[in-house]
């Protein structure tokens, strides 16, 4: 099997303490992103003249923000930080695969669990912060007391299912590229390997947006449908006056509506 | 016929055939779902962003089970349990 848990780089004591390969390409990945950003945030401009990485940056943190926006229907802001940092992990790691002598700690079952577990106690601690933890609880014994079981099963088959599956399909693309290696060694391998890449993004992508989704169904549950209505009549009669504060935007805005805010929101911070 | 030999030959014939009979439902009900998504587009073109969006989260919610099918074929031919029991067993009863 892949070798990135075996093999053992350095160990303290009785292999109480041990640094594999799993760990070390994590915390290669983590000093990268890290130190990356830094950079790259270190001269800021808001004017039209930027920095190419700047410009990056800023793709990547506004197309996080919309979809976010768009799966929760809510402002972004508090959920980008989690969000953002599993997608940019996971995509980071896909991206350096194809560096020589590395191999994405995606492909390792324990990485995979930690973020998994991550997004298990990610979805109580954001549910309780928006709702109380009678209002959290509540979901769990709905529509009715009878699901109650079946919530419960839900939510560790879930979890056990977004580890499962990003490890799956990383750990099978590397094996896919080590068999191609033995059998035709010369032009399939790397185009099974241009596959992975596309395919380690879509992983970034869906492991983000199902973490979202969960955390928008902790959330959202809460609400009823009467709530909704009486918003959007609420909302409706000054609608262009102001921004509307956060609780307030849970309704279902229009494309347009949103594309506007969120430049506009972003707009904001770098003026000053 | 030795325990070592039956176990091995039962778990890759089991491997191949968990792999291949699990693949058959998810590969139906993806090219299914990708089918309706793309009839979807063709009739609403400005949702498309929401279709895509959808189908990327549905496919990998279906494709899990073939995932399950995959992990437990490999379990069965590189880290086998019963293998690796029968294996110590018989190194121990060696010696």
């Amino acid at each position: 099997m892949h070798a990135l848990d075996t093999d053992i780089l350095w160990r303290w004591g009785d292999s109480f303490v041990l640094v594999n390969k799993t760990i070390l390409f994590t915390w290669i990945v983590m000093a990268a992103l890290v130190i990356g950003s830094l950079v790259v945030t270190w001269r800021l401009s808001s004017g039209p003249r930027m920095d190419r990485w700047q410009n990056l940056l800023e793709i990547v943190v506004s197309f996080l923000r919309r979809e976010i926006r768009q799966i929760s229907r809510q402002n972004p802001d508090p959920y980008l930080p989690f969000v953002g940092t599993l997608f940019l992990f996971i995509a980071a790691s896909a991206l350096v695969d194809i560096v020589p002598y590395f191999s994405s700690p995606a492909g390792s079952i324990a990485t995979t669990a930690a973020l998994a577990v991550c997004v298990f106690f990610a979805v109580p601690v954001f549910g309780i912060a928006r709702g109380g933890v009678v209002g959290y609880l509540k979901n769990y014994i709905r529509p009715s007391v009878f699901m109650l079981p079946f919530n419960i099963i839900g939510e560790a088959s879930r979890t056990l299912a977004l580890a499962v599956r990003l490890f799956g399909n990383v750990m099978s693309g590397a094996m896919v590229v080590g068999i191609l290696l033995s059998i035709v060694p010369f032009i399939a391998p790397a185009v099974m390997q241009f596959m992975g890449l596309i395919f380690g993004m879509i992983q970034a992508y869906i492991f983000s947006v199902l973490a979202m989704v969960y955390i928008s169904s902790g959330i959202q549950a809460r609400e009823t449908q009467m709530q909704k209505a009486r918003q959007r009549a609420e909302k409706a009669p000054h609608e262009h006056e102001v921004p509307s504060p956060p609780r307030q935007r849970r309704g279902t805005p229009s494309r347009d509506e949103v594309h506007e805010r969120d430049q506009s929101h972003e707009k904001g911070p770098t003026n000053d | 016929m030795t325990d070592t030999a039956l176990i091995g030959m039962v778990s890759i014939i089991m491997g191949g055939l968990t792999i291949a009979i699990g693949s058959i439902g998810p590969a139906l009900g993806e090219a299914r779902a990708l089918a309706e998504a793309l009839g979807a587009i063709a009739r609403q073109p400005d949702e498309a962003g929401t279709i895509t969006r959808t189908l990327f989260v549905g496919m990998a919610m279906v494709e899990s089970t073939a995932i399950y099918c995959f992990v437990i074929a490999i379990i069965l031919i590189f880290t086998n349990p019963f293998w690796d029991f029968v294996t110590a067993s018989a190194a121990g009863a060696g010696n």
